[in-house]
């Protein structure tokens, strides 16, 4: 018998993968990584490499052409993989884990007060009545940042940025340990960004949240990152802490996404990566990045495995 | 073109497409095998013949397949003459310019119901003295039976079940029973049969020639009708006539609505108005009831219908969701862009705004086939199809006033029935094909 | 007597200063709500007194969030909207007096980069017929000097061999080559100036810089004059060599794109700076300064500065009254606020 994970999440071997009427679409291959309590994990990837297909996966809100689903998911210790249809829905979404979608602020429902769209997940998930529903609903609008008065107003009567914390409120309202955020500051303006990305961080401080982060956007994103996963066409090629990861990226591709980034603050000039990723239904044999990688060499023929290196992990021959 | 070929392919991904488009083709192939072996006039001549056209043909038989699914067989029509051989006519010589002429048709006869009726149909050459027939019966068991002896005109038809010494002669009110029967048992005689005919001719140059219509209980693959019209000519001939109204109709009625919604959306204002308050209005006209006006008091040729409904079927609800969609495509980006390098309003209508709409317009068009062909089935049912073209429609309603079901004519009307039916899904199904295609959004995400 | 001076005075000016391409004089373009369809119910104010002027050769960033209405200003250049007054004075054009042909031939002078690059592209059309349309529409009727153009352009946007991408439809290609083409067909009737929308937000961070070094590439060969509209304030020093700080309908600083990084000026300026991150794990541990509220409503703009309510420094009595006029705190730098009032 394994002894069970003591981490908050751990994901071993998370598979999803859609078929099409091109063929099968290997979204997520094999990902592992693992968070603690009150920490913060940020998938970084470009678009088309599977991060909003692994918040699926790990979520189970699975699409109807699903041809492989399968790895461990373990909450607390629980691998919520086993569970079935129901008491996934009872035990895991919105009291285990919750999600801010793509484009949350656009979500909201346009004829339904947001209170009560905020109290909604409480009442049906945590079981409890509409007025105790509403408290906790005033008590996490306080915590995102949204005036009490809002409670009654409609969606279209709030700005993006207030729509998304109302969003992001609704997430909060049963008290998950974790949430999942996917491109939550995407759609936004700058300030709003900003402002948004103080609520997360305020939140996590002050209710010890976890936090999966969703983005390609690598500044924002490290704004809140303790810890850094890179993914590349459906895998995980790098993960490590926030503080090692910024400054200096193992992977080649990591690397070479940091340097794309313009700063503002520095006069380095950036650089772009040439090629594109490749298609994640005709995927290549080995390196998944080895076409596009300057310091490929014939090993990189083998796929790499997930190597261990001071407590960085990285997909990548180089650092055998 | 690409993407047609691609679009293609992908169309034989789904079962029903094939279907579909089996169906269609299959169609065409009727409709043009229909046009080319009977041409137009020839098909008009035939439909609104009468006796003289059809008088080989039985009243009322259903086609000759039945026979495969009952267990009383029914005997088959045929009709031969001496014109073309297939009654052998011997004429003799003899003095003074007579002759004598002999026929005879020999057939079997192995059916469980009695035919309708036999005819003979006798033309005589002759200047002063009529030529003299007479008919002899030979049955199975070896009885030989006298029809008549008759003189006859230049042109004379014999009915056998009309002959009033024959009846007395058989002993029998119903002549043609009496002769393919037993006289002991009086049940029905299987084997062969033969009809012989002799004639004698009092004149040099005088000639008989006689044709042997034997009017069986079912006929030919389609059956007859009330006017003994052969029912594969309508059949047949309803093929291109209903693809040519539901294509027609449904390509002019969604090509039009479409231009009119794109026109009205883009240049807005007074237009957009006049458009949407003329939708409006022909929203509540009630198009069938305008139609079987315009068919009673105007005309009923099926051209006349079928532009009132092309007409009256633009201005419709999907005129409305045209607009919606292409109130959406008209703030997309690539028009601004169209707009920005200087594409004037008529290019944009027609270049970047009509094309976006292919996709929704082509499934819609296949779809709505159906729809006006059954319209025009339903019209000519109620009386109003067009009085000179064969179509199902017609068949249905000739069917209906004679009381097909009534009297167990079913072939009459489910024959046509099946036709339309199978048209209907054919084009359905392939209209649902190509939405699934063409609005891949529709498909399983 | 007074304005007849005046005039003389700007016309000596005009005949003095370099030739600008774009002169943008007090340009207002107000929208009208109405009520019901036909009451009147306020105007929305998008933008509300613009003026500058664009060098030939010169590339110029407006800088501002969602609503602010650089849009609007953006599409008034490229003569898809009518000012509601001041005019936009083009390559020679005014644009007040515009219409019809005279319209459109304006519009065929400026090329126009859009920020989706796969919305900007039609659908149904192969990369052929989207770069011939607007060769068709200014009037190349020959086929083969079309083709020879659009080879041409194809080569300078780095899509070679041409064959490969002409015959392929949008969604075949990727989100760099779709904004590949879209650049080309701005390029294609060598327009003098280009506006570019946000080009690269939607892209992908790798291929991100890969569009603005061709931009780049593109503008210097051609010495283009490029307006690039966008909200993303780090990418913009790799472009522009001057900056417009635009705030509910008015540009608040214009400045040389260094001078506004190092020592922006406006406290918005300064706010929209704060809030650019680097990627820099040092991040996570502080909190961003960000002004409070939201931008202003454009129908009904606070009275005086506009930026009046969610500023610290605001000075009571005086930003709340009146509207800040334009100053020179040092050379060429210019700002609407009334901190730098002499």
């Amino acid at each position: 018998m394994n002894m069970p994970p003591r981490k908050l999440l751990q994901i071993e071997k998370l598979v999803l993968h859609f078929k099409t009427s091109h063929g099968v679409v290997q979204a997520v291959d094999s990902v592992n990584f693992e968070l603690d309590t009150n920490r913060a994990v940020v998938i970084l990837g470009e678009s088309g490499c599977g991060k909003s297909s692994l918040a699926k996966a790990m979520l189970r809100l699975l699409p109807r052409n699903v041809d492989k689903y399968g790895g461990s998911v373990y909450l607390n210790g629980e691998d919520v993989m086993m569970y079935d249809e129901d008491e996934f829905r009872r035990n895991v979404r919105w009291v285990g884990m919750s999600l801010v979608p793509q484009a949350a602020m656009n979500s909201l429902n346009p004829v339904i007060r947001v209170g009560d769209q905020v109290a909604e997940p409480a009442m049906v998930h945590l079981g409890i009545r509409k007025t105790e529903a509403m408290t906790l609903v005033r008590r996490m609008f306080q915590h995102v940042g949204v005036p009490e008065d809002f409670i009654s107003r409609y969606p279209f009567e709030l700005s993006g940025g207030m729509r998304q914390r109302v969003a992001l409120a609704m997430a909060l309202v049963t008290s998950p340990s974790l949430i999942l955020l996917d491109e939550p500051t995407s759609a936004l303006d700058l300030l709003t960004q900003a402002n948004i990305m103080n609520v997360l961080k305020r939140i996590k401080h002050e209710l010890g949240t976890s936090f999966i982060l969703i983005t390609h956007d690598i500044a924002t994103s490290s704004e809140l990152a303790d810890e850094v996963a890179v993914m590349y066409a459906g895998q995980i090629v790098e993960v490590g802490h926030a503080k090692d990861f910024f400054p200096a990226p193992l992977h080649p591709y990591a690397q070479m996404l940091m340097a794309s980034v313009p700063r503002l603050r520095s006069e380095s000039d950036p650089m772009f990566i040439t090629g594109q990723p490749p298609s994640l239904i005709d995927l290549p044999e080995g390196c998944r990045f080895a076409a596009r990688c300057p310091f490929r060499f014939e090993k990189c023929n083998e796929e790499p495995p997930m190597l261990g290196k001071n407590g960085r992990k990285v997909k990548c021959w180089l650092y055998e | 073109m690409n993407a047609m070929k691609n679009s293609l392919k992908r169309l034989f991904v789904y079962p029903s497409a094939v279907m579909g488009i089996v169906v269609a083709l299959t169609l065409v192939v009727v409709a043009v095998y229909a046009m080319v072996t009977i041409p137009y006039d020839e098909a008009i001549r035939l439909w609104r013949g009468g006796e003289e056209v059809w008088y080989q043909n039985p009243k009322f038989a259903p086609p000759a397949w039945i026979n495969l699914f009952t267990s009383k067989k029914y005997s088959e029509s045929f009709s031969v003459r001496t014109t073309d051989g297939s009654i052998l006519k011997e004429v003799t010589p003899g003095e003074e310019g007579t002759s004598t002429m002999s026929a005879s048709y020999t057939f079997d006869f192995f059916y469980d119901v009695y035919p309708q009726e036999m005819i003979l149909y006798f033309t005589a050459k002759f200047s002063e003295k009529q030529p003299f027939i007479s008919m002899e019966w030979l049955t199975p068991d070896g009885r030989k039976i006298r029809i008549a002896n008759l003189a006859i005109a230049p042109k004379q038809t014999y009915r056998l079940s009309q002959d009033e010494k024959l009846k007395t002669r058989l002993k029998s009110e119903d002549v043609i029973p009496a002769l393919f029967s037993d006289p002991e048992t009086g049940e029905l005689l299987k084997g062969q049969y033969q009809l012989l005919i002799t004639g004698a001719m009092f004149e040099p140059g005088s000639d008989i020639d006689v044709e042997f219509v034997f009017h069986g209980q079912v006929y030919g693959i389609a059956g007859t009708d009330q006017s003994r019209r052969d029912l594969i000519v309508p059949l047949l001939w309803g093929a291109p006539v209903a693809l040519a109204f539901g294509l027609i109709a449904s390509l002019g009625t969604s090509v039009l609505t479409m231009v009119i919604a794109a026109v009205g959306t883009w240049y807005g204002g007074w237009v957009d108005e006049l458009i949407q308050r003329i939708t409006e209005v022909n929203l509540v006209l009630p198009f069938l009831s305008i139609l079987i006006m315009i068919g009673t008091f105007f005309s009923r040729s099926i051209w006349v219908i079928l532009g009132a409904t092309i007409l009256l079927s633009i201005f419709t609800g999907s005129i409305k969701a045209y607009r919606a969609v292409f109130m959406q495509v008209k703030e997309s980006m690539y028009i601004e862009a169209a707009r920005a390098y200087g594409a004037s309003s008529n290019r944009i209508v027609f270049v970047y705004l009509i094309p976006r709409m292919i996709p929704l317009l082509i499934p819609g068009l296949v779809s709505a086939v159906p729809t006006f062909v059954f319209l025009e089935a339903s019209l000519a049912v109620l009386g109003l199809g067009d009085p000179v073209l064969p179509t199902w429609g017609k068949i249905i309603e000739d069917a209906n006033s004679n009381g097909a079901l009534y009297r167990g004519y079913y072939y009459w009307i489910l024959e046509p029935a099946v036709l339309l039916m199978i048209t209907g899904l054919g084009f359905a199904m392939l209209g649902f094909a190509l939405d699934r295609i063409f609005n891949p959004k529709l498909r399983d995400a | 007597m007074i304005t007849e001076t005046r005039e003389a005075f700007m016309d000596q000016v005009k005949v003095n200063e370099p030739e600008a391409l774009l002169t943008i004089q007090g340009l207002h373009v107000w929208y009208e709500l109405r009520r019901f369809g036909f009451g009147h119910a306020g105007y929305v104010k998008a933008v509300d007194g613009v003026s500058f002027e664009l060098a030939e050769g010169e590339t110029v960033a407006v800088v501002g969030e969602s609503g602010c209405g650089k849009s609007s200003l953006m599409k008034t250049i490229l003569g898809l909207n009518i000012p509601t007054s001041g005019d936009v004075l083009f390559d020679g054009d005014s644009l007040s007096g515009l219409k019809g042909d005279g319209l459109r031939n304006y519009r065929f002078k400026i090329g126009y980069v859009q920020q989706d690059p796969y919305g900007a592209l039609p659908p149904f059309m192969t990369v052929q017929k989207i770069l011939e349309e607007p060769l068709i529409i200014s009037g190349v009727k020959d086929k083969e000097q079309r083709m020879a153009r659009i080879h041409k352009v194809m080569g300078e946007v780095k899509m070679h061999p041409a064959e490969d991408f002409l015959p392929k439809f949008p969604h075949m290609l990727s989100g760099g080559q779709q904004q590949r083409v879209v650049i080309a067909r701005a390029m294609l009737r060598e327009p003098k100036l280009i506006v570019a929308d946000e080009p690269v937000s939607m892209l992908d961070a790798s291929v991100r810089v890969e569009i603005l070094k061709l931009m780049r590439a593109l503008q210097e060969a051609h010495g283009l004059s490029v307006i690039y509209i966008t909200h993303d304030l780090s990418t913009v020093k790799y472009f522009s060599r001057r900056i417009f700080v635009m705030y509910a309908g008015t540009l608040i600083e214009k400045a040389e794109t260094r001078r506004v990084l190092e020592n922006p000026l406006h406290p918005y300026t300064t706010a929209l700076l704060a809030a650019t991150s680097d990627p820099d794990a040092r991040n996570a541990d502080t909190f961003k300064e960000v002004p409070p509220g939201e931008p202003p409503s454009l129908v009904n703009p606070p009275k005086g500065c506009r930026f009046h309510p969610r500023c610290a420094k605001a000075i009571a009595g005086l930003c709340d009254e009146k509207e800040p006029v334009e100053f020179e705190p040092e050379s060429d730098h210019f700002v609407a606020c009334w901190l730098y009032r002499s």
